[in-house]
């Protein structure tokens, strides 16, 4: 369809939220925001090919999840957010003790797999039903759900098992998961 | 609760994770998420999306900062 107003104010709603996803997906707050702005090129220039009707987030999401994808690929093993420039994006910072916690919960968040991240921000951040995180991640909904689970028992495990740090991701979930498999 | 494997207590009951612990990650990833969503939209994708509206019969995407509308 065109670029009506409407549509050009409804693609300017959904910045805030695709930032967000941005900002937890590379956990980096400029990177994010190129992201962001070259998710909203391409929409722009293939707005023909969205269809009137159907979920405009999602399919800005797709194509945000689809960019970051390529160039993750490109910059693997790149330098991470070692010096907390996600915090720096904050305008708001949080009080001492809830910052230590919140620092905790996005350093525990950066060692989920990608896959097991972004299924979790969606669905348990961004709101989206199982079936659009499935859409927009171009896989079967049990798969968004089990990724979503394993997600959530790793971060359970990393940071609210004692001593985790202790001897690693791996064991711990292999620890907490292994109990549950007979 | 003495399995010499675990070293430490795991969370909740063995399979399901204990319902707290799931939903404070749940309210940890949402506090953490509208953080960003309650920055609103920053000026650099205001300015973008008008530039591209104003330039609507021409797709030029390139070239920034020539126009400043709206204000003033």
């Amino acid at each position: 369809m065109p670029l009506t107003n409407a549509l050009r104010d409804d693609i300017l709603a959904s910045v805030p939220s695709l930032r967000a996803f941005a900002i937890s997906l590379s956990g980096n707050g400029d990177r994010a925001d190129d992201l962001v702005q070259e998710t909203l090129l391409r929409a722009l220039a293939n707005i023909d090919s969205f269809q009137p009707g159907s979920n405009l987030p999602a399919w800005l999401f797709t194509i945000l999840r689809n960019l970051f994808r390529s160039d993750y690929r490109k910059r693997r093993r790149e330098v991470e957010d070692a010096d907390g420039s996600y915090a720096k994006t904050l305008k708001t910072q949080p009080a001492q003790n809830a910052h230590l916690e919140f620092e905790e919960f996005r350093a525990a968040l950066e060692k989920l797999p990608q896959d097991q991240r972004e299924a979790l921000i969606l669905v348990g951040a961004s709101g989206f039903s199982y079936e659009d995180a499935a859409a927009i991640c171009g896989c079967a909904v049990g798969t968004i759900k089990s990724r979503v689970n394993r997600a959530r028992s790793k971060l359970s495990a990393l940071l609210y098992v004692d001593g985790a740090e202790d001897f690693g991701p791996d064991e711990t979930v292999r620890a907490v998961i292994g109990g549950s498999g007979g | 609760m003495k399995d010499p494997k675990s070293k430490s207590a795991a969370p909740g009951k063995q399979g399901g994770l204990n319902a707290e612990i799931q939903s404070r990650i749940g309210h940890q990833l949402r506090a953490m998420y509208d953080d960003v969503v309650r920055q609103g939209v920053p000026d650099r994708f205001a300015d973008l999306i008008r530039k591209l509206d104003a330039s609507d019969a021409s797709p030029q995407i390139g070239n920034a900062d020539e126009k400043n509308d709206g204000r003033e």
